[in-house]
């Protein structure tokens, strides 16, 4: 009998080979030939394929994805949690071994046999969660990078720099002595980072979906998420579109001949034909309708002359979607209405009342995810905690794209939170009937805001709401899975 | 080559004897103290906060008897772990008891292969009834250090 395992967990330093060490001893105490790959943090060094290839069974035990999994295609495997493979060794060895002849087949197409339909709603939870993390991951180094050096642009050369032509203008004039060339530059690389947001989103989402063959369909159905206005809510759809066409592709049985060009020509091909074509024909048409209805509603609901409720309307747009239609919409709204009025010199105009509500509302999203990072670590994944210290910069610039790494990996929660701070935030500033003229900026501009200290008051009053909700609602449907963890820890 | 940093990894000033706490915190505390006096944490709060994030996710106590708080950390200057033995126990939120043996594993954030490698393999020893066994007799911390130096060779 000849058992290969892998084991992983969440910090890579204890369990992974205490673990591994555990199925060693039970293996080889049982009589079989048993080798363990630890995907930790002191590396891994992948088993031989020989090896793989010559065992009867496999064992993960795993509390991450299981790294290059398709090495162990067609094995009969058994799928079980870290702390298990530690506590009950010996059983794990005993069940993978009796249940070779009716366990399912790894990259097969029956799914790993539970117990209970509670447990698996719960795994299926959880695997949701890793590849939305996964995509995320990928993604904040590009935000973070991208978003600062916006920011940066706005510091050297004022919010100008992103009206009409100023940056091009700078560009092309090429004048290495000119600070503004600087901003132009700076914006023009944090915009071009940017670009690659939804595209890394829903490709590593794909990939941690189906591997490598997810990747192309996921980073094309990313972009062309972009291309129809659909925001970071269509490259999470496009992620899990590309990823489950990508695998679908992958089991299918082909004939010999075809196998070679499957992974580097038919999968990315398909998959990505069937991903950007789903997101064009089914949303492209809808989003532009979407947006055409709210921006008459809109329309309507400013001419009612009820800021206050306007504040709390555009608050919601702005951080449902950041970056996406609704949010688009409600920004666009806003700079039309300024454009209009190039001339009022009445500060608190509605039009600049309006403006000031949507950038504060704008703001507010990053900020409040960056305190609550800080109130709460322990809420949060490394990454995301990583991702809270460059959110409280992009936030002050009022770059809302902060935030869409937090409501990516957990939509459900985060971004109601992060609406109602918003709208907060927007129903405040129409209460107190404060006005911009600038269209972005953030703290650049705020000098230029009719009355900066309430301003700077309903900012912080919205981010304060936003992060306590956030906390709330990551608390509510937390504590349930945390307990159910333990107690599967416990069992096991 | 390996000896200084296994000498790096526990030395008897991080080891504490006949442990007393009542909480899992109490004792993750008083070890994390150990490691900020001999420098090998930076900011004992901070080291905490990131080893109460870790646990919040599994409690860490495992079948067995021990308990092994550990944390991937910024604040932390040097592999190391410290070590406490406990006649009464602390509870680590393991099923079969409270942990008699606790191992306080601190690991920098950017620590290269090596020095993992010595924990990996630490890790692995723990699995071991009879290493465990040798750690709960030794009378004093020196006797400590010097046993798990002499066991994780790598």
């Amino acid at each position: 009998m000849k058992i290969v395992a892998v084991t992983s967990c969440i910090t890579g330093i204890a369990h992974t080979y205490m673990a591994a060490e555990a199925l060693e001893q039970a293996g080889k105490k049982a009589g079989y030939e048993i080798s363990v790959e630890t995907q930790g943090s002191a590396g891994s060094t992948p088993l031989p394929q020989a090896v793989i290839d010559a065992a009867d069974v496999v064992i993960f035990a795993t509390d991450l994805e299981v790294k290059d999994k398709n090495r162990f295609n067609g094995k009969p495997f058994l799928q079980i949690g870290v702390s298990k493979a530690l506590a009950e060794a010996e059983a794990v060895i005993a069940s993978a071994v009796a249940s070779i002849s009716s366990a399912p087949l790894v990259g097969g197409s029956a799914g790993p046999r539970l117990s209970t339909k509670v447990v698996a709603n719960e795994r299926t939870a959880t695997r949701i969660r890793k590849w939305l993390m996964t995509g995320v991951s990928y993604m904040i180094p590009f935000v973070a990078a991208g978003g600062i050096l916006i920011a940066l642009a706005f510091l050297l050369g004022g919010y100008e720099i992103a009206l009409g032509t100023a940056k091009d203008d700078a560009l092309a004039a090429g004048n290495l002595a000119d600070v503004h060339y600087w901003a132009a530059l700076c914006l023009a690389i944090g915009g071009t980072a940017f670009g690659f947001l939804l595209p890394v989103l829903s490709g590593f989402i794909a990939f941690a979906i189906a591997d490598r063959p997810g990747l192309v369909p996921g980073f094309v159905g990313g972009a062309v998420a972009g291309a129809v206005g659909a925001g970071f809510l269509g490259a999470l759809i496009t992620g899990f579109l590309g990823g489950f066409s990508a695998l679908g592709l992958s089991r299918l049985k082909v004939p010999n001949w075809l196998k070679p060009v499957m992974p580097v020509v038919l999968i990315p091909l398909v998959a990505s034909l069937v991903t950007g074509g789903l997101m064009f024909i089914v949303l492209g048409a809808p989003i532009k309708a979407l947006m055409d209805a709210l921006t008459a509603g809109l329309t309507q609901l400013a001419d009612s002359g009820n800021l206050p409720l306007v504040g709390l309307v555009l608050g919601l747009m702005m951080a449902f979607d950041m970056g996406g239609p609704v949010n688009k919409v409600a920004y666009l709204f806003a700079t039309g209405l300024l454009a209009t009025q190039l001339a009022n010199t009445n500060p608190t105009d509605p039009s600049f009342v309006i403006m000031a509500m949507v950038m504060a509302a704008g703001m507010t999203p990053p900020l409040g995810l960056a305190l609550a990072t800080v109130l709460r670590k322990h809420l949060f994944s490394n990454a995301e905690r990583q991702n809270g210290k460059a959110a409280w910069l992009l936030g002050a610039f009022f770059i809302t794209e902060g935030a869409i790494p937090f409501a990516a990996a957990d939509p459900i929660r985060v971004i109601p939170s992060i609406m109602i701070g918003s709208s907060f935030t927007g129903a405040l500033v129409g209460f107190f009937n404060i006005g911009l003229r600038a269209p972005h900026g953030g703290l650049v501009v705020f000098p230029l805001v009719s009355n900066p200290l309430l301003y700077i008051l309903a900012v912080v009053l919205g981010t304060v709401v936003t992060a306590l909700l956030v906390i709330v609602a990551k608390n509510i449907k937390r504590n349930p899975a945390t307990s159910d963890e333990a107690l599967e820890a416990a069992i096991a | 080559m390996t000896d200084i940093q296994n000498l790096a990894l526990t030395s008897e000033d991080i080891v504490i004897v006949g442990l007393v706490a009542e909480t899992k915190e109490d004792a993750t505390r008083q070890l994390a103290q150990t490691l900020a006096a001999a420098g090998r944490v930076t900011d004992l709060e901070g080291f905490l906060e990131d080893v109460q994030a870790r646990e919040a996710q599994m409690a860490t106590g495992l079948p067995g008897g021990i308990g092994i708080p550990h944390a991937r950390s910024a604040h932390v200057t040097v592999p190391s772990v410290a070590v406490a033995t406990s006649e009464k126990g602390v509870n680590f939120g393991a099923a079969d008891g409270p942990a008699h043996l606790i191992f306080l594993i601190a690991a920098p954030d950017g620590s290269d292969d090596k020095h993992l490698h010595i924990l990996a393999s630490l890790a692995r020893k723990l699995v071991h009834e009879d290493f465990r066994q040798s750690l709960r007799e030794a009378r004093n911390g020196a006797d400590i250090a010097e046993i798990i130096k002499r066991e994780v060779q790598q």
